[in-house]
């Protein structure tokens, strides 16, 4: 789909806008290719690699919709493990009422996303620094519900039962499918977000939101949208968690570590981009591979290398890929392309000298 | 002698050329006024000269000091004040307060408190209003007396006149012909031609982001100027926004 | 009686809540920027005063005169040197900026003191635990009425600073609007840096009171924030006297609700948060267009 530029911005010069391009349809269809192959992991490999994946999917599921919240909505939440333990103990409390295990997994993200509805007119009412330490708050309200509850474990956690009967391989196959199958809903949920108008109105909020508001961009309803998508994407990756490791404690499962990797993943990779969380996920999943072991030095790296990011690379690795090389592997942005072939997009500054990512062109 | 040295000024607002290759002089103790249509580009010439936007390229000098790198409120140590578009006054403080904050970093000079006040005898009832409560007029004066705190030996104003009433609009060019005796220079943006051409030494008129026409107001006619303009003495350019 | 005893605690601890809620309140107030390392620098200031004391031997408070000082200009410099460079980015790299900074100072502490519950009530001197017997129920701690004292100086310090003082009136004009404070030459980056100074410096007034009062570890900070933020929107945004009272609200909900039963403590103090900010307070918040 091109469009040409009804009012041409210089004299003389022909431009076109255009969504996707030779390199975003290859490397979407390789995608597909790449998400069916992905199913057959179990089949090849062993048990020890679907489970290290099935944490990577996790990873990833987290900083996506983190990066949708604070990327594309301009929400930074520092709350989003209240849906994360939510989502793990609506699997235990639905375990404990008969409600088979995968059932119950399936089911909390659900679950998580109906919390976020009654939560978003409560939290929605703050903005930047009062969403963070809002979010924050609840998730620690929710934290001390929980381990006031006997039935869930209280402070000392609680086991995922009625996996007893499935052969241990099997079990982790099917974890692994599960997570495979959330992830891959929610990126496409992100992909058809952003391809929707809605997508350029999410960054104008994030850009601005009360230049937004003022061009007529009903903000309220994108956000509310972006907080249960969020809501439901932390809470299947709390459910997730607790079937890939089994146990899980209050203190953790909300702990505002989930926040930590959540930021640092997105801000490395490229805040506000499609692609960048996915990078982030795979780095920092490395990366703790390599060091978790360190403890406090280790946590002090993750902070400092995000400072350094949002200081000096608040648009992430991504950013350099596609600024030098003009790359995008998703049709989620829009390109303004002079005719006679060279792409003057994504390099483009936005107005605001600021961290927008992509689709300058839409002024 | 000359004060204001302007050469080649290019600003923009993201993709769009607000100012495009903009020079001439201000001497001493000149008043010079710049007409233009709305978008020409004027208060962002006077923004960029003032320091609060950056030039895209070409410079400023002022007083023999290129201000490439320096920053507003350095500028405003230099001696060069600007009355900002919609008067910018700090409305939660009282009008004395906001007089008192310009002050208080100011060049030596011949303006205090004491002596805004008496150039502006309407302020004077309203010091301990705040600035929010003030009447367009009330706010013009606040705003010009606030410049002037800071003794500045290049004052900019912009829309002088816009969104006055026609008694506040006299009040507030009393006041710059009683700046212009005083010695002063004054660059200023005025939408109201006949305004302009009746205080002002010199006239420029932009027209997109360019000077369409520069002459002293003694040597130029209203049908000069209404004509650079609109660009009527040249073949129309279509709009662009 | 229990009742009553619960609500006089829970006024003391509101001036507690109050002092680590200030700075919070004038970083916010000034640069529109929620510091998510607040409470992590408190804490941070807390350890210098244990190691001031365990060093040379200096009673807390008198460590304080050297600690306020070296804090200070950790905070100017922070400034200068972080936070500036982060406002330049837009909304939300502020954010993301000290909410990584809390996880390298916490980390670091940790690093540097393990992670062992502290206290330097003991250090402070026996009539940190004294108290006022008024009745056999009812008594009032020294250390109480000494942290809301402290509270109400720093809160009526700050006031007079704003209010009365040159440098007051350009923190007031360049919060208000920067660029045009910038056009009458007042210089945004030094306001900027010296407002977060005198916030680092309450904020380790009120680290040192936390010590003395109670307990701290290198993980305390991300409570303390909670628990300042939760004052200064129960408070009323952009007032400081309101922000006191916000601080007596919480701290009286958490000694009422840990009289109920020590687990509800916390929890009581966010449930009021939740409620106020489901109220009219939390309408206002989201009718005003810019946040304020």
């Amino acid at each position: 789909m091109s469009i040409t530029a009804p009012t041409p911005p210089a004299a003389g010069h022909a431009w076109t806008i255009s969504r996707s391009d030779r390199t975003t349809r290859a490397a979407s269809a390789g995608l597909v290719v790449l998400g069916l192959l992905l199913f057959a992991v179990p089949f090849g490999f062993r048990t020890n690699v679907v489970q290290q994946l099935t944490s990577l999917f996790i990873l990833l599921i987290l900083a996506v919709m983190w990066n949708a919240l604070a990327g594309y909505g301009g929400m930074v939440s520092v709350g989003q493990q209240a849906f994360i333990g939510f989502g793990a103990y609506t699997t235990i409390f639905l375990t404990q009422h008969g409600v088979t295990t995968y059932l119950a997994v399936a089911l909390a993200p659900v679950a998580s996303g109906v919390l976020a509805v009654a939560l978003a007119p409560l939290v929605l009412r703050l903005r930047g620094g009062q969403f963070a330490v809002g979010t924050w708050v609840v998730a620690e309200a929710l934290a001390l519900l929980v381990a006031l509850d006997k039935g869930l474990g209280g402070g000392t956690g609680a086991s995922l039962r009625g996996l007893s009967g499935i052969e241990p391989d099997l079990r982790r196959a099917f974890t692994y499918w599960l997570t495979l199958a959330f992830m891959l809903s929610l990126l496409v949920a992100v992909v058809v977000l952003l391809r929707h108008r809605t997508g350029i109105a999410l960054q104008a909020i994030r850009d601005d939101e009360d230049a937004a508001a003022s061009l007529g961009v009903r903000t309220a309803p994108l956000k509310f949208g972006l907080y249960v998508l969020a809501g439901i994407g932390c809470g299947a990756a709390g459910a997730l968690t607790l079937a890939n490791s089994l146990f899980i404690q209050p203190q953790s499962i909300f702990g505002v570590q989930w926040t930590a990797y959540m930021l640092f993943m997105v801000l490395v990779g490229g805040l506000g981009t499609f692609e960048g969380p996915v990078i982030g996920a795979v780095l920092y999943f490395a990366l703790q591979n390599q060091f978790a072991e360190q403890g406090a030095w280790y946590l002090i790296g993750l902070g400092a290398i995000a400072v350094a990011f949002a200081l000096f690379l608040p648009r992430g690795l991504w950013s350099l890929a596609s600024d030098r090389l003009n790359l995008r592997l998703l049709p989620v942005g829009y390109n303004l392309l002079h005719r006679t072939g060279r792409s003057a997009g994504s390099s483009a500054q936005a107005p605001d000298g600021g961290t927008s990512s992509r689709g300058e062109s839409t002024s | 002698m000359t004060l204001l040295e302007v050469e080649n000024l290019a600003a923009r607002h993201g993709l769009l050329q607000a100012v495009r290759g903009v020079s001439f002089t201000v001497d001493q103790g000149e008043i010079l006024a710049i007409v233009g249509a709305n978008g020409a580009g004027k208060s962002t010439l006077l923004r960029t000269i003032a320091g609060a936007h950056p030039a895209a390229q070409g410079g400023v000098r002022f007083d023999g000091t290129d201000l490439a790198g320096v920053p507003a409120h350095k500028r405003v140590g230099l001696g060069i004040a600007l009355v900002p578009e919609g008067r910018k006054l700090f409305g939660e403080l009282t009008v004395e307060e906001n007089l008192a904050v310009a002050g208080r970093r100011s060049r030596p000079g011949p303006w205090d408190l004491k002596a805004v006040l008496d150039a502006f005898p309407m302020l004077e009832p309203l010091r301990g209003h705040r600035a929010s409560s003030l009447s367009g007029g009330q706010q013009q004066a606040t705003s010009i007396a606030r410049a002037l705190m800071t003794n500045p030996r290049l004052l900019l104003i912009d829309e002088v006149s816009l969104g006055l009433a026609p008694v506040a609009v006299d009040a507030v060019y009393e006041s710059v012909r009683t700046l212009k005796d005083a010695g002063a220079t004054l660059l200023i943006v005025e939408q109201d031609l006949g305004r302009a051409l009746s205080v002002a030494d010199r006239v420029l008129c932009f027209l997109e982001g360019r000077i369409a026409l520069s002459a002293p107001t003694g040597e130029v006619t209203r049908e000069q100027v209404t004509a650079a303009y609109f660009g009527l003495d040249r073949p129309s350019v279509p709009e662009q926004t | 009686m229990t009742w009553i005893n619960a609500v006089v605690q829970g006024l003391f601890l509101g001036g507690l809540y109050a002092l680590f809620a200030c700075g919070l309140s004038l970083i916010f107030g000034v640069m529109r920027i929620i510091n998510l390392a607040h409470g992590d620098l408190a804490v941070a200031g807390a350890f210098l005063i244990w190691t001031i004391n365990s060093q040379f031997g200096l009673n807390p408070f008198v460590a304080l005169l050297p600690a306020l000082p070296i804090m200070l200009v950790v905070g100017y410099v922070l400034h200068r040197t972080v936070l500036a460079r982060s406002l330049r980015g837009g909304a939300l790299i502020p954010l993301l900026t000290t909410f990584g900074l809390s996880i390298v100072i916490q980390n670091a502490l940790l690093q540097g003191y393990s992670p062992d519950v502290r206290s330097l009530g003991a250090a402070a001197g026996d009539w940190t635990t004294g108290s006022w017997r008024l009745t056999d129920q009812l008594s009032v701690p020294y250390i109480g009425v000494c942290t809301l004292a402290v509270a109400c100086l720093v809160l009526g310090g700050l006031q007079l600073l704003l209010r009365r003082t040159a440098f007051g009136r350009e923190m007031r004009a360049t919060a208000q609007d920067a660029d045009t404070a910038a056009l009458v030459g007042i210089p945004a980056a030094s306001i900027y840096a010296r407002a977060t100074a005198i916030a680092v410096g309450t904020a380790t007034l009120a680290g040192a009171f936390l010590a003395v009062h109670s307990t701290f570890d290198a993980s305390s900070g991300p409570t303390q924030l909670i628990f300042a933020f939760e004052a200064v929107i129960i408070g009323g945004i952009g007032s400081l006297w309101g922000t006191l009272a916000g601080g007596v609200v919480l701290g009286v909900a958490q000694t009422v609700g840990a009289a109920i039963d020590p687990q509800y403590s916390i929890l009581a103090g966010h449930l009021v948060f939740l409620i106020v900010l489901a109220g009219p307070r939390g309408r206002s918040l989201i009718t005003r267009s810019a946040p304020a």
